[in-house]
């Protein structure tokens, strides 16, 4: 339980404060949310026509959702769902299994509300749908990824690449290693840079012909090699390129939540003989868990919008290997199609928020439980 | 003053022990080689962008050329054209950038660092039922204002309406949320990517009469970077200690005195870091910036992509662009890096 809600009451009753601190950051988020939320749920509803000197809104119920997720752009957002091969039922059976564990496991220790075990039960649900629609379009033969696999890809990865990096670049950078002050600067450069002009710096990176790594290609013999029209390859230069641009961002925000640590109690510990990995273990790594569970958070939801690097280093392609929802949503928007993007949008934040709230319910109150 | 003779041991060996906890030399010595190659990673394409800004179209499209003097012969071609040709269509947007930056990620830190610590130290129970009536006259006035009502009288109605069944039937309702849900509630609206609400964005700020306005691209970004700052900041103050705040509190100190000389001066490490991102996404943002502005009120992301033009990218000047833009950030983050140590204070917690 959080220290937070628990330890006030008595104290400091007067009321003035308690609402002066937060009305201003409710005011200003609900006066810029609320309208473009109510009026982009009406476009994902109706149809667009333009024509001179004006637009016309039809509505058209859930056309826009419906041809999305069962109709004629299934295959582009959710993709080609075929048996999948050998590994992909060892994935799945994996995957299940390891569902249906934690789940009984919850069921057995008795300590959930019969709504807790439904909030898991769904969650559950949500995740072997998931994990099927992945191994069918990824892991089988003529199965191809939709926008949703895709994006869903890029977050895995990205957030996998970016938390260890960053984590282990914090822990080596508050060691009294030389140089530090200058690699903590320098660490943060990538994210200083506008996203748009980190995606056209990797375009100048990758060109295997006038890039600076092109002596490495033709020395791999990779010369007449395009990686632009492999579909993974395509994908993995995507995530690089995302890691490379937010490591910079997990890796500050542990920095200061590593350097506000108390070194008093690991001093203790390692005088009494504890060694560094225990220490790491049962000291640092519980007081940074809280923080740790927040940038996932965060970058859990910043990842899933991931536009533009997929689409000036690829256009989405080749074909829509490296499509996200929010490169389809732009796309449709840029063909003035905008009933169709809002509704991609939409799911996006549907899905989304499905996994933020079982992420908030199910798996950060165990970081921060020991906090 | 010669420091050799102020710290002998430091100039003689970098990598020797200081105090227990500290790692042992060879260890250190792989820190050192481990942060070293990352810092190649991240510096590689910078300098590729400041080697591209002394380029020639000519020498871009033959490259790849590393090193200038001795691969290429630099010219300061693409620093004038963005420099002196175009002086005054870069130093607007500079200028727009700055202010928008500093401004918006100024005011989202303080506004989010009170309300961060307010769902900290207090504890909210809104209740269901209020909410519900809230997002009940919302639709009343949507409807009423699609059916033609003027606005202000719309919005008058469903405001009053709202304050009155709040008043009276508002109270009967018992089920209500807390500290968490308003925390999830503000991150939610982060979801939504960015080129959903442009448009509503768009015709939002028509109607008030802010479009190409630095004042329209301000509220923008502190509305997006509050829940930010509200998340980060929060796992932040949790983890103070809080007898500080207690005995200051019996002491009689009012809630706002304690945050301002007690919870800010010791979070001083969180409030920097927290500071320096919102800075970024203020600073970087593009899809709104482009939607919402249209010449005075442009900011330099747009620029950067301006680049891609006709003719294909001009890297050069891009490269120009990329490198004058971040290099405020970069200075500001080299003097603000210092406060991201140890919190000073920590000692004194501990009484």
């Amino acid at each position: 339980m959080r220290r937070a809600t628990t330890s006030l009451g008595a104290w400091r009753s007067d009321g003035a404060a308690r609402w002066v601190f937060i009305w201003p950051t409710v005011i200003v988020i609900l006066f810029l949310s609320i309208f473009p939320l109510i009026a982009s749920v009406a476009l994902s509803v109706s149809k667009l026509a333009f024509h001179k000197g004006g637009i016309d809104l039809t509505f058209i119920g859930f056309n826009n959702y419906t041809s999305l997720l069962f109709g004629s752009e299934q295959s582009h957002l959710l993709g080609l769902v075929k048996t999948p091969t050998l590994l992909g039922w060892l994935i799945f059976a994996l995957g299940v299994g390891a569902t249906i564990w934690a789940f009984s496991r919850s069921v057995r220790s008795g300590e959930r509300t019969s709504g807790g075990l439904a909030l898991r039960f769904m969650a559950g649900v949500g995740f072997i749908g998931l994990l099927w629609l992945f191994v069918g379009t990824t892991a089988s033969v003529g199965g191809r990824p939709g926008a949703l696999i895709v994006t869903l890809i890029f977050v895995g990865a990205g957030i996998a690449l970016q938390v260890l990096l960053g984590l282990g670049l914090a822990i080596l950078c508050v060691q009294a290693v030389p140089w530090r002050r200058f690699f903590r600067v320098a660490f943060l450069i990538p994210l200083t840079i506008t996203p748009v002009g980190v995606g056209y710096m990797f375009l100048m990176m990758t060109d295997t012909s006038k890039g600076p790594l092109e002596p490495i290609w033709v020395g791999l013999g990779l010369r007449n090699w395009s990686w632009v029209t492999d579909p993974w390859a395509a994908r993995i230069a995507v995530i690089i390129g995302d890691t490379w641009q937010w490591t910079p961002f997990v890796f500050i925000i542990l920095l200061a939540a590593l350097e506000s640590l108390d070194q008093e109690v690991r001093e203790a510990a390692v005088v009494d003989g504890a060694s560094r990995w225990q220490t790491f273990r049962t000291i640092t790594m519980p007081a940074i868990l809280p923080v740790l569970s927040t940038i996932v958070l965060i970058r859990l939801i910043e990842g899933f919008k991931i536009i533009d690097m997929p689409n000036i280093l690829l256009g989405g392609g080749p074909g829509t290997a490296t499509q996200s929802l929010s490169l389809q949503a732009y796309i449709d928007w840029n063909t003035l199609n905008l009933g169709r993007s809002a509704a991609v949008a939409y799911l996006l934040l549907i899905l989304v928020t499905l996994i933020a709230t079982a992420y908030v319910s199910l798996v950060r109150p165990r970081a921060t439980e020991n906090a | 003053m010669n420091p050799a003779q102020i710290r002998p041991h430091r100039r003689l060996n970098p990598f020797r022990r200081r105090s227990p906890l500290d790692l042992h030399p060879l260890a250190k010595l792989g820190a050192f080689a481990l942060l070293c190659g990352w810092a190649l990673v991240v510096l590689l394409p910078i300098y590729w962008l400041f080697v591209t800004s002394f380029k020639t179209p000519y020498q871009v499209d033959k490259g790849p050329f590393y090193i200038p003097f001795v691969d290429f012969q630099p010219t300061l071609d693409a620093w004038r054209y963005i420099l002196v040709e175009l002086g005054n269509d870069t130093l607007r947007p500079y200028v727009n950038t700055v202010i928008v930056g500093l401004s918006s990620a100024a005011i989202a830190l303080v506004l989010g660092s009170f309300a961060a610590y307010a769902l900290v130290r207090f504890t909210y129970s809104p209740r269901l039922g209020i909410i519900g009536l809230f997002v009940g006259c919302l639709a009343f006035a949507l409807v009423a204002m699609t059916l033609g009502a003027p606005v202000l009288i719309a919005l008058t109605a469903a405001i009053g309406v709202f304050v009155i069944l709040a008043q009276t039937i508002g109270r009967r309702f018992r089920r209500s949320l807390g500290n968490s849900d308003i925390a999830f509630w503000m991150i939610s609206q982060r979801i939504l990517p960015p080129i959903a609400v442009v448009i509503p964005m768009y015709v939002l700020f028509q109607q008030i009469g802010l479009l190409d306005s630095l004042v329209a691209l301000i509220v923008t970004y502190v509305a997006t970077n509050l829940p930010i700052v509200v998340w980060l900041m929060r796992d932040y103050f949790a983890a103070l200690p809080i007898e500080l705040e207690e005995s200051a509190s019996v002491d009689g100190a009012s809630a706002y005195r304690i945050v301002r000389s007690i919870v800010l001066p010791i979070s001083v490490p969180g409030l920097v870091a927290t500071f320096l991102i919102v800075l970024i996404f203020a600073w970087n943002e593009f899809l709104i910036a482009l939607v919402l502005t249209s010449a005075n009120a442009q900011t330099m992301p747009l620029q950067v992509a301006a680049q891609n033009a006709t003719r294909g990218p001009q890297w050069w000047a891009m490269s120009v662009l990329i490198l004058i833009m971040i290099t405020p950030v970069v200075v500001m983050a080299i003097l603000l890096e210092r406060y991201i140590t140890r919190g000073i204070l920590v000692g004194s917690l501990k009484g």
